[in-house]
C-alpha cells in the first residue's frame, strides 16, 4: 500500500493515521495552508504552519491546533512530517512525509516567484510529488510582479488625477496583502473592507508586520477614501458596499485575467495579471527540481498537464480531489456556525463564509480534477 | 501598431459609453490619418485581403512555438479565440513591441500577395516575434479576418463627429459603401462637403425597435393603444424572414447592400433585370426571399445558397429569390428619406406598377386593420404567412438611421417551445470561454433522449455559473471539449420555426433555439416527447 491514498475525504495516510487537507471531518488533518478548500471545519486535530495560526482560528473558530516552523519536524505513528515553504500564501507550506525511506510532498498551493511577503518556494526532493495545476495550460505566462504593480501604481495615480475612486479586489488571504505590500504608499492611503482587515489583523497577531490600513466603517469619509485606494475582496464587486464609492474606477488582480474572456466576463475596469499559483513554466521547473518518481495532480487542468508531463518523462497521473472548486461545493462542506466572527461594519456587505474565503484564483472554477486517476 | 493595440485594450476595459468614446478621441487624435482611416476600416469590417488560410496559420504558430500539436488545440479550446491563443502561447518578450504604424503593417500585409508560401511563413514567424502580447493579439485577429471589437459603430461615429464637427448621420452615411482606406482619405471623409460621391454607397439602414423582448412580457391591445397611440396614426406589415437588403441603381449600374454591409449584387442575378429597368437614381430597401409561385418560402430554404460562392443552375432553380420591397429611398437621384413614410410608400407603389417582373419586384403589402385588437388577432397568424410577426411604421416618419425607439416597432411573435433535457456542454467563447455555456438539448423518444437542439443563450449570468457547476460535477463522458452530463437539467427551449432535417438525427432543424428558462420545476421525465416536435412540424 501506498504511503498516501486519494480518498474520498481527501487524501490519507494509512502509516500515520492522518489526513491532509481533508473535505470531510476527520480526527487527525495536516493543513497546507489557511484557505477554505484546504482548511475546511469539524475536524478533531490540526497541523500547520505558525502562521497559519491565527487565520486559522479566525477562520474556523476554536479549533485544536498545532502549529511547527518550516524545516521542523513531527512523528505522527511513525510518520515523519516536515513542512516546507510553498510560497502561495503567508503560512502556506509544502508537507513532507517519509516513512521506511520513501517520500512524499503534498505541495497544496504554491508559487514558485518570490512575492516578497511569503517566505519562498522551496524544492523539496522526493519520490512521490502531488501538485496542484490550476493554471497548468502554456497560455498562462505571467510577467514579473514587479512589473504588475508598476501598472497598478500607474493606475492609481491616473485615478488620483482623475479624482475618481481607486478599488482594487484580491482576495482576503494571499492577495490583498501581496498587493499591499507592493503599493506605492507615496501615492495614498489604503483603505480596507472588514474582510481583508480582520485577516490583515489576524496576520498581525500572528507577528506579521504589513503596511498599515484603515478599516473602512460607515463613517469613513467618502472623500478620504477617493485620496487612496481601497483594498476590496472578490464578494464586494457589484455591492451597495462597493457603489458607495463612486465614482471609480476598479481593478481586478488574478491569473484569470490573462484571459480576454474571463477578463470581460468580470466586467472590470482594468485587469491585472496577477496569481498566487504557478504559471506553466513555474510548474514543470518546480516538478522537475523535485527529483520525483511519480506526480500526481490534484486541481487545475489535471488531464492536460498529465499528458504533457508524461511526453516529457515523467510519470504523471490524475488524482480526483476537491480543491480549487467553486464555492458551491465549499459552501456544503462548511456548516454555519463556523463563519468567522461578524464584521464590525453593518453596513457592509456580508457575504457568506463560501464567498469570502475561497481561495483566489480558483474560486471562479476552471476544469477542477475530473475524473480518478491512476491512483487506486 | 501599438497605438491600435492599446485602443483595442482600452476598449475592452471599459463598459461605459463615454469613456469609449473618450478612448476613441484619444486614440483618432494621438495618430496619423492614415491610421484612422484604416483604424475605421477594419472597425467598419473593411479588413486587409486574407493571406493564408487557418490552417497554415496553425501550422505556422506550431512551427514555431515548438509544443505538441494536441497541446496547442487544448490551449485553444480554453482560449477559445485563435488570435488570443496564439498571442498567449508566444513568450513575453521584452522588446517593448513594434514601432511600426498600423498602416505600415497593413501595407506589409497587402504586399504579400505576391510573395510565395515561404516567405509569408517567415514574415509571419518574425513578426510574432518582435510584437508584444496585445500587438499579437490584434495583428491575428487582422490577419484571420476575425475582427470584430466591443464598439458599435454608434460610437466610433460619435467620437469622429465629435473632432471633426460633422453631424453623425452624415459620417454614418459617408462611412458605408464600397470604400479602402488605401485611397479614402480622412480629410475626404470629414470635408464639409464631399466633392465625388461614391455612386455604390448604400444609405444608413432603419432598424425596428422590439415592441416586446421576451414571450414573457406580452404586450395586450391596451398596452400597445399607451405606447403607441392612435391605430390609426400606423401602416402595419408583415414582418418577413429573410435577408434585408438595399438595391441600389445609379448611373445605369446595379449594387445590392445586405444588411451586413456586403455587397451581394452578384449572388441575386434574378433582381438584376427588374433593377436596370428602374430609372437612374433609386434605391429600394427591402427583404430578398425565396419564392415559389408567388408565395415565400420558409428561410431554410434561402439558407441553402447563402454563402455558396457559385451560384449554379441547380440552386437558383431551388431557391429562386424575389424580393419584397419595403421603401425607397432615393428617388431620380434625391435623398427622399425626410419624406414620410406615406409619401415613400406612395412612390413606391408607383416604381412598382410600372416593373414588368411585379413577380420578382413584390411589395410588402399594407395590413388592414382598424384597432390594436384585431392587429394583435392578425399578428396570431403570422406563421401561416412565414412571417416573424408585425412591423408597425408610424405613417409620419422620415427613415432614420440606425435602431432608434419611436417610430418603427417590430412585433415578433412569439417562439414555439418545448421542455428539453440537457445532454451535452462545452465551453463557451469569447466573454465565457471558461465557463460552460453551450448546451446541446434531448427530448424523450420512447425511452431514450435524442438531442434535437443546441441553445448558448438566455440564462443568466448566475444561472450560467450554477449550470457550469453541475456539468463539472456531473460530467459522465468527456469527448474533446464536448461533455455528456448527467441528464437531468429541464429547460424550456424557444425558437422561431422548425424544418425537417436529414442531417440531424432528430429529424429537426430549428431556427435561432435559446433558452426561454430554467424548468426548475420539471423533472427530466416530464420533458417533452419527439412527438411534440413532429406535431410542431405538421406531420
Amino acid at each position: 500500500m501506498p504511503l498516501l491514498e486519494f480518498t474520498d475525504k481527501g487524501i490519507y495516510c494509512d502509516k500515520g493515521k492522518f489526513y491532509i487537507d481533508p473535505w470531510q471531518p476527520v480526527d487527525d488533518a495536516v493543513i497546507t495552508h489557511a484557505h477554505s478548500d484546504h482548511a475546511y471545519a469539524g475536524h478533531k486535530h490540526y497541523l500547520a504552519h505558525h502562521l497559519s495560526r491565527e487565520v486559522l482560528k479566525y477562520r474556523l473558530g476554536d479549533i485544536q491546533l498545532q502549529t511547527v516552523e518550516y524545516g521542523e519536524t513531527v512523528f505522527k505513528n511513525g510518520v515523519k512530517i516536515t513542512l516546507f515553504p510553498a510560497g502561495h500564501v503567508i503560512g502556506s507550506a509544502q508537507v513532507r512525509l517519509e516513512y521506511g525511506g520513501e517520500v512524499w510532498v503534498v505541495s497544496g498551493d504554491y508559487k514558485v516567484e518570490p512575492d516578497g511577503v511569503c517566505t519562498p518556494f522551496e524544492p523539496v526532493k522526493c519520490h512521490h510529488f502531488i501538485s496542484e495545476c490550476t493554471f497548468g495550460m502554456p497560455v498562462f505566462q505571467w510577467k514579473p510582479q514587479l512589473e504588475v504593480f508598476n501598472d497598478v501604481n500607474n493606475w492609481w495615480r491616473q485615478n488620483l488625477e482623475n479624482d475618481v475612486a481607486t478599488v482594487i479586489v484580491g482576495y482576503s488571504l494571499g492577495k490583498a496583502q501581496r498587493i499591499l505590500q507592493n503599493l506605492d504608499l507615496f501615492n495614498g492611503s489604503v483603505y480596507t473592507h472588514g474582510v481583508i482587515e480582520n485577516t490583515n489583523d489576524a496576520l498581525r497577531r500572528n507577528g506579521i508586520s504589513l503596511h498599515p490600513t484603515e478599516r473602512i466603517t460607515p463613517y469613513t469619509p467618502k472623500e478620504e477614501i477617493r485620496k487612496g485606494i481601497v483594498l476590496a475582496p472578490p464578494s464586494a464587486v457589484g455591492s451597495t458596499w462597493m457603489r458607495r464609492f463612486q465614482p471609480y474606477s476598479f481593478g481586478y488582480c488574478s491569473g484569470w485575467m490573462a484571459l480576454r474572456g474571463a477578463k470581460r466576463r468580470r466586467a472590470a475596469d482594468r485587469g491585472f495579471i496577477l496569481s498566487d499559483h504557478a504559471d506553466w513554466n513555474g510548474l514543470i521547473s518546480a516538478i522537475d527540481a523535485t527529483g520525483c518518481e511519480k506526480v500526481y495532480l490534484t486541481h487545475g487542468y489535471t488531464a492536460t498537464f498529465a499528458r504533457y508531463l508524461s511526453e516529457i518523462g515523467f510519470d504523471a497521473h490524475e488524482v480526483h480531489t476537491l480543491y480549487g472548486d467553486d464555492e458551491s461545493i465549499t459552501a456544503e462542506a462548511m456548516p454555519e456556525e463556523t463563519s468567522p466572527q461578524p464584521s464590525p461594519e453593518e453596513t457592509s456587505p456580508r457575504p457568506s463564509p463560501k464567498e469570502r474565503e475561497v481561495d483566489e484564483d480558483n474560486n471562479k472554477a476552471l476544469p477542477s480534477g475530473e475524473g480518478l486517476g491512476g491512483v487506486s | 501598431m501599438k497605438a491600435f493595440a492599446q485602443l483595442f485594450l482600452s476598449l475592452d476595459e471599459t463598459n461605459k459609453t463615454n469613456e469609449k468614446v473618450k478612448v476613441l478621441k484619444d486614440y483618432f487624435n494621438s495618430v496619423p490619418d492614415t491610421d484612422k482611416m484604416h483604424m475605421l476600416g477594419l472597425f467598419t469590417g473593411r479588413k486587409p485581403q486574407r493571406q493564408f488560410n487557418t490552417t497554415q496559420f496553425r501550422l505556422w504558430a506550431l512551427e514555431a512555438l515548438k509544443i505538441p500539436a494536441w497541446l496547442f488545440e487544448e490551449s485553444y479550446h480554453v482560449v477559445g479565440d485563435l488570435a488570443e491563443t496564439i498571442a498567449l502561447l508566444f513568450p513575453q518578450n521584452n522588446t517593448g513591441g513594434s514601432s511600426k504604424t498600423l498602416t505600415e503593417w497593413i501595407a506589409e500585409i497587402n504586399d504579400l500577395t505576391n510573395c510565395s508560401e515561404d516567405e509569408k511563413r517567415n514574415w509571419l514567424q518574425h513578426a510574432w516575434e518582435v510584437l508584444d502580447t496585445q500587438e499579437r493579439f490584434v495583428f491575428n485577429k487582422i490577419l484571420t479576418g476575425a475582427f470584430r471589437v466591443g464598439v458599435s459603430q454608434n460610437l466610433v461615429i460619435k467620437a469622429l463627429a465629435d473632432i471633426s464637427g460633422l453631424d453623425a448621420t452624415v459620417l454614418t452615411h459617408r462611412i458605408m459603401g464600397n470604400w479602402m482606406p488605401e485611397t479614402y482619405t480622412f480629410k475626404e471623409l470629414t470635408q464639409a462637403k464631399q466633392e465625388t460621391e461614391d455612386i455604390s454607397r448604400p444609405y444608413p439602414f432603419f432598424l425596428a425597435y422590439p415592441i416586446q423582448e421576451t414571450s414573457e412580457k406580452q404586450k395586450s391591445p391596451e398596452d400597445l393603444q399607451e405606447a403607441l397611440g392612435d391605430a390609426a396614426e400606423w401602416q402595419a406589415e408583415w414582418k418577413w424572414d429573410g435577408i434585408r437588403a438595399q438595391l441600389i441603381k445609379r448611373e445605369g449600374q446595379l449594387f445590392i447592400w445586405s444588411r451586413g454591409e456586403d455587397l451581394s449584387t452578384d449572388k441575386f442575378p434574378e433582381l438584376h433585370p427588374f433593377m436596370h429597368e428602374l430609372p437612374d437614381g433609386t434605391v429600394l430597401d427591402g427583404e430578398i426571399l425565396s419564392f415559389r409561385n408567388g408565395q415565400p418560402l420558409p428561410f431554410n430554404v434561402l439558407q441553402t445558397r447563402i454563402g455558396r460562392k457559385n451560384l449554379t443552375r441547380k440552386i437558383l432553380e431551388e431557391s429562386p429569390v424575389a424580393l419584397i420591397a419595403y421603401d425607397c429611398l432615393e428617388y431620380k437621384g434625391e435623398d427622399i428619406r425626410n419624406k414620410t413614410q406615406s409619401e415613400r410608400r406612395q412612390i413606391l407603389e408607383e416604381l412598382q406598377q410600372e416593373s414588368a417582373y411585379p413577380s420578382i419586384f413584390n411589395i410588402s403589402p399594407l395590413i388592414q386593420f382598424n384597432s390594436w385588437e384585431e392587429l394583435s388577432e392578425i399578428r396570431d397568424r403570422s406563421r401561416e404567412m412565414i412571417a416573424e410577426g408585425i412591423m408597425l411604421k408610424r405613417k409620419s416618419a422620415t427613415y432614420q438611421t440606425g435602431r432608434k425607439r419611436g417610430d418603427w416597432w417590430k412585433w415578433k411573435i412569439d417562439p414555439l417551445s418545448v421542455d428539453a433535457v440537457m445532454v451535452y456542454a462545452q465551453k463557451g467563447h469569447g466573454r465565457r470561454a471558461d465557463l460552460y455555456t453551450d448546451y446541446t438539448f434531448a427530448v424523450w423518444d420512447g425511452d431514450n433522449l435524442v438531442p434535437f437542439a443546441k441553445a448558448y443563450s438566455g440564462l443568466t449570468d448566475a444561472e450560467i455559473r450554477q449550470v457550469d457547476n453541475f456539468v463539472k460535477r456531473n460530467t459522465l463522458e468527456k469527448f474533446g471539449p464536448v461533455r455528456t452530463v448527467k441528464p437531468e437539467l429541464v429547460f424550456e427551449i424557444g425558437f422561431e420555426g422548425i424544418n425537417k432535417s436529414n442531417r440531424h438525427k432528430s429529424g429537426v432543424a430549428l431556427r435561432f433555439p435559446r433558452i426561454l428558462r430554467w424548468r426548475h420545476d420539471k423533472p427530466k421525465e416530464e420533458a417533452d416527447t419527439i412527438e411534440t416536435l413532429r406535431e410542431l412540424l405538421g406531420e
